[in-house]
């Protein structure tokens, strides 16, 4: 994104996002001026592969930050052990100045801080307003003894409902409330995905390949989708392999190869780094990144 | 051929002890199996437990009945903890693997001769129903005499049973019926379809799955408590495999998620088998069936052939109704693995 030309797009949020960030020093595990997640030396062994081992990672609050890197880099397994799917073998999260030790997936969640997947989880046999109110969180009627009584929710799901009805009409699936959620398409189901994940009202969003499967013409919708997360005062953490998107909406980008974090910067830092252009297409090439995209 | 003994016989089976005893340990599994997607091949034991906790607190410790119902329910529990501590946080099919097993081990322990003083071997339990029956005399129920017309007759001791045995019914249907459209039923749902985005919405799935097998476990004893009361005796190779798979079978064949389902599948599963009994029984009456030299079919080998028909019948319906007879076909039909 590039302010110069584009004044009109660039929101005020963004604006902010680009300003707390431009003393930041292109180097990886670099200091943020106010991190909402932090990772210090995570480590994570698969027999004798070491998939992750990061010294230092911080994410800014109110930013998108992008976390890219080949195949194979660890990616997904940093955001499992990000979000409590998977437990490090060495090191420690903080998440709002708190340590995430120990604490478990569903605990993070009501935190404020919720993760979508890679391959798409949304609840098949289930209605599309459905799996929406599922993601309500502290709902009196999901313990049992309460839900036996429907006067007790009643009025809690009449809330849940409405708020549900919001955000699909935000995410325009509006239309498709009451089908199965299984008649969706591939890019819808990423969409419902996203939406039902805002239900939990987090702080901190982390989206685990948005793009992966979805049409061009969603694309863009999708984009200004996460880019109005942040305009809500959300932060924005996704693993991605399409590059255009990542240079379009991200603040900052991280770059991951072979489970460490090799480079750290501005898209536009990133797509310069000679490091970054070595990880993803072997040295002595002399392309550059963003041309060779479909690899 | 004596049609109308036929059509009596398939109605008296259809609101019979075993279809009521079928539909609350088939709620039960609904829960688990049904709702939550828990493999739970031990519902036996389940039962088990509630009719050994009845019968021994009374012909065993000699207190009351009441104390049976709520040391039933207590073994249940423990039960159930015993089962999903280990296996709950592992993928489904080890929960099967483990409560066939422990079905199996509840079987072998309670007719172990080691443990006979408590639990009666082989022989079981008897002389425990009568503080039951007694209830039932209190309310003007003779036990003797026969009441009811045509299909629907029944002793005093039976009615009183079945009684107890369809309020109960009505009970734990409504109950499940009432979770089930609540956001508890919600949750327990969406954990059938996939756990992980449960967990990921903030839900302690654990727990919820621990809740959906301590109930229908729970709701499981009483059917069991009903089978020991009906029977007046508690033995313990009534609750084998054969039960747990029965019970399945009639679920499935009413249709999995839905309560009208549980209620109807076991009803039907009995009323068909009464129907096809007796219609074997009646022709090989007068002596076997015989094609030339060949033994069809002769009066010793009905009730194989009987299992063998409604298995048939089950298959055929996996084919052609795979969401049995009340679920929901388009529900079926978005399978996401």
């Amino acid at each position: 994104m590039d302010a110069e030309t584009t004044p009109a797009t660039l929101s005020e949020t963004a604006r902010l996002a680009k300003e707390a960030l431009k003393g930041v020093v292109a180097e990886p595990g670099a200091h943020k001026p106010d991190p909402i997640l932090t990772a210090t030396g995570v480590r994570r062994n698969f027999g004798g592969i070491t998939a992750v081992d990061v010294d230092r990672v911080e994410v800014q609050r109110g930013s998108i930050t992008a976390l890219i890197g080949p195949n194979g880099a660890g990616k997904t397994t940093f955001f499992n052990l990000m979000t409590g799917f998977d437990v490090p073998d060495a090191g420690d999260w903080s998440f709002n100045g708190k340590s995430m030790e120990g604490v478990p997936p569903h605990k993070r969640a009501s935190l404020g801080m919720v993760r979508t997947f890679q391959l798409t989880k949304s609840l098949t046999r289930m209605p599309v307003i459905e799996n929406m109110k599922l993601g309500a969180t502290d709902q009196i009627g999901e313990k049992w003894w309460n839900g036996l009584i429907p006067g007790r929710w009643k009025a809690q799901e009449a809330e849940i409902e409405a708020r549900s009805d919001e955000l699909l009409k935000r995410f325009r699936l509006d239309h498709m409330r009451g089908e199965y959620a299984g008649s969706l398409s591939g890019g819808q189901r990423k969409l419902l995905e996203m939406a039902r994940a805002l239900m939990t009202n987090p702080t901190l969003v982390m989206l685990d390949e948005p793009m992966a499967g979805v049409n061009p013409a969603l694309k863009q919708s999708l984009n200004e989708h996460v880019r109005g997360l942040r305009d809500e005062g959300m932060t924005v953490l996704f693993v991605e392999h399409d590059m255009d998107m990542v240079h379009d909406i991200s603040d900052w980008v991280i770059v991951m190869a072979e489970g460490r974090v090799i480079a750290e910067g501005t898209p536009d830092d990133i797509a310069s780094n000679q490091s970054v252009i070595d990880a993803y297409l072997g040295v002595h090439q002399g392309q550059s990144l963003l041309e060779d995209e479909e690899l | 051929m004596d049609i109308e003994a036929i059509i009596r016989n398939t109605f008296s089976q259809f609101v019979g002890r075993n279809a009521c005893y079928y539909a609350i340990a088939a709620i039960g599994l609904n829960i688990q199996f049904g709702y939550t997607g828990l493999l739970n091949f031990g519902q036996a034991a389940f039962m088990a437990a509630g009719a050994y906790g009845l019968a021994m607190t009374v012909s065993v410790m000699g207190i009351s009945m009441w104390w049976g119902i709520l040391f039933g329910i207590g073994y249940a529990l423990i039960l159930g903890v015993i089962m999903g501590v280990p296996t709950l946080r592992l993928r489904a099919d080890y929960l099967a693997i483990v409560t066939i097993a422990v079905a199996e081990i509840v079987r072998l322990f309670v007719r172990s001769v080691w443990a006979k003083e408590a639990f009666g071997g082989t022989d079981g339990l008897r002389d425990f129903a009568s503080a039951f029956q007694n209830v039932g005399d209190s309310l003007g129920i003779e036990r003797a005499k026969v009441y009811g017309w045509w299909a629907f007759q029944f002793s005093g001791r039976d009615l009183w049973v079945l009684m107890v045995g369809w309020t109960l019914v009505a009970i734990f249907g409504v109950f499940v019926w009432l979770l089930m459209k609540s956001p508890w039923g919600r949750v327990l749902k969406a954990i059938r379809e996939d756990e992980d985005a449960v967990r990921s919405l903030g839900k302690n799935v654990y727990s919820y799955k621990m809740q959906a097998l301590l109930m229908g476990g729970v709701i499981g004893c009483f059917s069991g408590m009903i089978f020991a009361l009906g029977n007046a005796s508690v033995q313990p190779d009534n609750y084998s495999r054969d039960l747990t798979f029965f019970v399945l079978t009639g679920l499935v064949l009413g249709g999995v998620a839905k309560v009208s389902g549980s209620i109807v599948g076991p009803m039907l599963f009995w009323a068909i088998y009464a129907f096809i009994e007796s219609i074997l029984r009646q022709v090989t009456e007068d002596g076997p069936v015989r094609i030339g030299d060949y033994t069809l079919i002769d009066s010793t080998k009905v009730g194989q052939v009987v299992f063998m028909l409604m298995g048939l019948m089950l298959v055929l319906l996996m084919t052609f109704r795979p969401q049995g007879l009340f679920g929901n076909r388009r529900e079926l039909a978005f399978d996401g693995r």
